[in-house]
């Protein structure tokens, strides 16, 4: 150990600017998981301030407080900040953080495009938000941008386009790092059926990354040259086809849903282990469900087009393949089950929201395979019923997965504790809120409000204010959070290297090798004394 | 392990991200105002790609540095091997894009518009290929594929041989051979864009064939015109590679700059051909 402290100090030989350079031109991957986090969650609060528009206007009918028109703009750039903004960021974040850590590799195979990776965000955060000051205002067309609406509209649409095209070079560059540090740097022993779940997540999300975000990047390029170069890929006059733009996008968009779930799949892969205290059921049972989910969602697209009209063959495909995937979900599930089943169980807030995550996640999964039957998609389809769905899957499913990833991860990466009785305030009125706004929002897709509007018919009150005061509840908890990250970072007490005593992925285990290889010294160390720590680190796991 | 410094190169803090990041502000803000016709647009593209060329040349150079002091060993070769390979599979995904798109016009949404059902709103529209779609109703002649396009399959298709040969060259240490390659590839690089470049100006001028000549024309310029971009920046790239063997950098068994670049001229000589066969031939 004094050998290892001894050489520290001088891990690097060059400079080192301090002060705000130091994250501006920071290489290190968890000074860039740092700012992912932060990033991502100040876009989660501003994602979450255009949702409390939303929620307002619709707290009773009528027109209160937003013209439809920027209620549209709300609706979209809510959509677009908190999947590209919020969700997938922190998801790259914990990457950043983990993955290093979990496989032993020194930092990211690429560390400084690992840097740029995440400066991109601001640039395209700064277009994103701005564009609600130009001249006709932000994208209004909803997340999803179909043409001609995205067609019509002003420069705020092709600030949108390019947010989009920056956020996806990204995502890419992100991507192509995250696979080559896992395929590269994996520390000896550590063969990719030894690595944690986290990191087999990951590895496939990285991949339908660098598979889809190229389509959009396609997609928005073909609609920015309609838009402002006169080709006709989404105009009918000129040959082309709107449909056309709603296949390329869900082509991209199945597999995105999936990009954002299935590192939380990892997350709680990890929490649920540890506080059960036994290893996780069925790992390689896992490990395809997980591979399999991602081919089958390439070939599951036109489920969100069933409406526009296709043949019938078309529907049947896309009918059963989309329910197909509940298989390898519902396998995860029983594994995330059966790996509770008989241990000796405690409830820190991580595993609480894993917990939550489970039971939720279930409920957006089988309002899923609701959606999935054509004939009742083609009642619920542009309802609430839909709006409910996705935030079952996204919510309580991506985000309470990024709640839990982070109380069971902030001690490892401030070395402090969070405040366990608050975290447990915070999970509960998470839980409560949550589910007072977006349950209520099935009856109302059933009862057949549609979505994206600003004013309703008089039968749907009731209901709009219940998951109005849900929304605000929900959206002031997030505070909270916000209050028991910083106490914890600022006046935790000492947490201790191995805070879970049920944790054995490397993090906790290997601190001591993680920091030689961190070193880069591992060659002044004999080749038999590492092999030793390496493979005590893998029992350990086993 | 034979690593040439004994582990992994973990480059110290850099300015570079950041430079990038400002050159990406420049110009996404710079293109949105300039598609809007809004003054400063144009100032900002131009300061945007200022930036980005001081950027390319910055990190490329530095990297060619970090390379020929010998920081990059046999695993960082293989990070760079993996991150190319993704990287071109990435852009293979941008171009199915287009791809897919030109598939869907002319199988599905041209013939749809020429049913009869459609005849209502389009009387007299008979679709096939090529075509500039029921509305638009100026008349071109589409491209053919015997005349320029055949000679430019065949620049490529020389160039991609020639690149060969100078990797074999420079694997024997035969630097002159190598440079003599080298050379011989941007040349061919060169003359393909000057062919496309005619092309260009043919079709707009004697075939009346342009961007906005529908379905025919937006499918043949974007992906004839992103192609082009590739074949653009890879020349750029070979003719960086060219000026850094001629300066003596790259060793015969330690060279993934050079097949790196490589590799993304076969990956563009390949997406030509698809091209070829889609866009000119059928
Ligand atoms: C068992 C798994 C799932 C099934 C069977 C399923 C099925 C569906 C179907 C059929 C729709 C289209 C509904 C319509 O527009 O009428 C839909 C929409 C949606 N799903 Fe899922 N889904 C599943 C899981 C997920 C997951 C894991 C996520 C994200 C983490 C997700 C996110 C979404 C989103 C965002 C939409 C709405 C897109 C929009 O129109 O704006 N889904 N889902
Ligand atoms: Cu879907």
């Amino acid at each position: 150990m004094a050998v290892v402290q001894d050489v520290h100090g001088h891990g690097h030989d060059d400079h080192h600017p301090t002060g705000i350079m130091r994250w501006v031109c920071t290489t290190n991957h968890k000074d860039i998981g740092t700012m992912y986090l932060w990033f991502s969650f100040a876009m989660f609060l501003v994602g979450g301030f255009l949702a409390m528009g939303i929620r307002a206007e619709l707290f009773m009918p009528g027109i209160q407080i937003l013209e439809p028109e920027l209620f549209n703009s709300f609706t979209t750039l809510h959509g677009l900040i908190m999947v590209f903004g919020a969700i997938m960021p922190a998801f790259v974040g914990l990457a950043n953080w983990q993955v290093p850590m979990m496989i032993g590799a020194p930092d990211m195979a690429f560390a400084r495009m690992n840097n740029w990776s995440f400066w991109i965000l601001p640039v395209a955060a700064s277009l994103l938000v701005s564009s609600f000051f130009v001249p006709g205002g932000a994208a209004a067309g909803g997340w999803t941008f179909y043409p001609p609406l995205s067609t019509q509209g002003g420069m705020g649409v092709d600030m949108m386009i390019f947010a989009v095209h920056l956020l996806g070079a990204s995502s890419i560059m992100g991507a192509i790092n995250i696979i080559t540090t896992i395929l590269n740097m994996r520390a000896p022993g550590m063969t990719l059926m030894k690595m944690p779940m986290f990191v087999w997540t990951w590895l496939i999300t990285a991949y339908l990354l660098v598979l889809v975000m190229p389509v959009l990047a396609g997609t928005v390029t073909m609609l920015l040259t309609d838009r402002n170069f006169g080709t006709s890929f989404f105009n009918a006059a000129g040959g082309g086809d709107p449909i056309l733009f709603q296949h390329i996008f869900w082509f991209f968009g199945h597999p995105e849903v999936y990009i954002m779930i299935l590192p939380a799949f990892g997350v709680v892969s990890e929490i649920i282990p540890t506080f059960s205290r036994k290893p996780l059921f069925g790992y390689s049972s896992m490990v395809y469900a997980t591979a399999s989910i991602a081919i089958l969602s390439c070939v599951v697209w036109a489920h969100h087009m069933f409406t526009v009209g296709m043949p019938t063959v078309g529907q049947l495909f896309f009918m059963y393949a989309t329910m197909l995937i509940a298989v390898p979900t519902g396998v995860k599930v029983f594994n995330w089950t059966a790996t509770m089943w008989r241990g000796s169980m405690t409830f820190e807030v991580p595993m609480l929201f894993s917990i939550g995550f489970i039971f939720l996640f279930v409920i957006g999964g089988f309002s899923g395979v609701v959606c999935a039957i054509v004939p009742i998609d083609i009642q619920v389809q542009e309802t609430y019923y839909v709006i409910a769905h996705f935030h079952y899957v996204l919510v309580s499913g991506a985000l309470f997965a990024i709640f839990g990833a982070v109380y069971y991860w902030l001690p490892k990466w401030s070395g402090r504790m969070y405040d366990e009785k608050l975290g447990k305030w915070h999970f509960w009125l998470c839980m409560f809120f949550f589910n007072l706004t977006f349950f209520v929002q099935h009856f109302l897709g059933l009862a057949g409000m549609p979505r994206r509007v600003p004013d309703y018919a008089l039968q749907f009150a009731d209901f709009n204010m219940v998951s109005s005061i849900g929304g605000f509840g929900f959206g002031l908890t997030q505070l909270l959070f916000l209050y028991i990250v910083i106490k914890c970072i600022r006046s935790g007490e000492k947490a201790a290297s191995k805070p879970w005593d049920g944790g054995t992925t490397l993090e906790w285990t290997l601190l001591l090798l993680h920091h030689i290889i961190a070193l880069k010294h591992l060659q002044s160390l004999s080749n038999s004394v590492r092999e030793v720590w390496i493979h005590r680190a893998i029992k350990l796991k086993k | 392990m034979s690593h040439g410094t004994g582990h992994y190169y973990v480059p110290s803090p850099s300015k570079w991200p950041i430079v990038g990041s400002s050159a990406l502000l420049f110009l996404a803000f710079g293109a949105a105002l300039t598609m809007n016709k809004v003054e400063p647009g144009y100032w900002m593209l131009a300061i945007g790609f200022a930036i980005l060329t001081y950027l390319l040349f910055g990190w490329f150079g530095e990297v060619a540095r970090e390379s020929e002091s010998g920081k990059f060993g046999e695993q960082e070769d293989k990070s760079f091997r993996w991150g190319m390979s993704w990287f071109i599979f990435s852009e293979i995904m941008f171009f199915a894009a287009f791809f897919g798109a030109l598939y869907y016009m002319r199988q599905l949404s041209v013939p749809w518009l020429a049913d009869m059902e459609h005849q209502l709103i389009w009387p007299g529209y008979t679709g096939g290929w090529p075509t500039a779609g029921p509305g638009i109703t100026e008349t071109f002649t589409p491209m053919g594929a015997w005349g320029l396009p055949a000679i430019n399959t065949m620049l490529l298709l020389t160039s991609g041989v020639t690149i060969t040969y100078a990797h074999w060259a420079l694997k024997k240490n035969d630097r002159s051979g190598l440079k003599k390659w080298m050379l011989a590839t941007v040349a061919l690089g060169i003359a393909f864009l000057c062919c496309q470049i005619y092309e260009y100006g043919h079709a707009y001028a004697d075939l009346n064939l342009k961007l906005t000549t529908g379905a025919y024309g937006s499918t043949f310029f974007m992906l004839t015109g992103f192609h082009g971009f590739h074949v653009t920046v890879g020349t750029i790239m070979l003719i960086v590679i060219y000026f850094r063997c001629a300066a003596g950098h790259f060793k015969p068994e330690h060279h993934f700059g050079f097949e790196g670049v490589a590799w993304y001229w076969h990956f563009v000589d390949v997406v030509w051909l698809v091209l070829f066969i889609f866009v000119y031939l059928l």
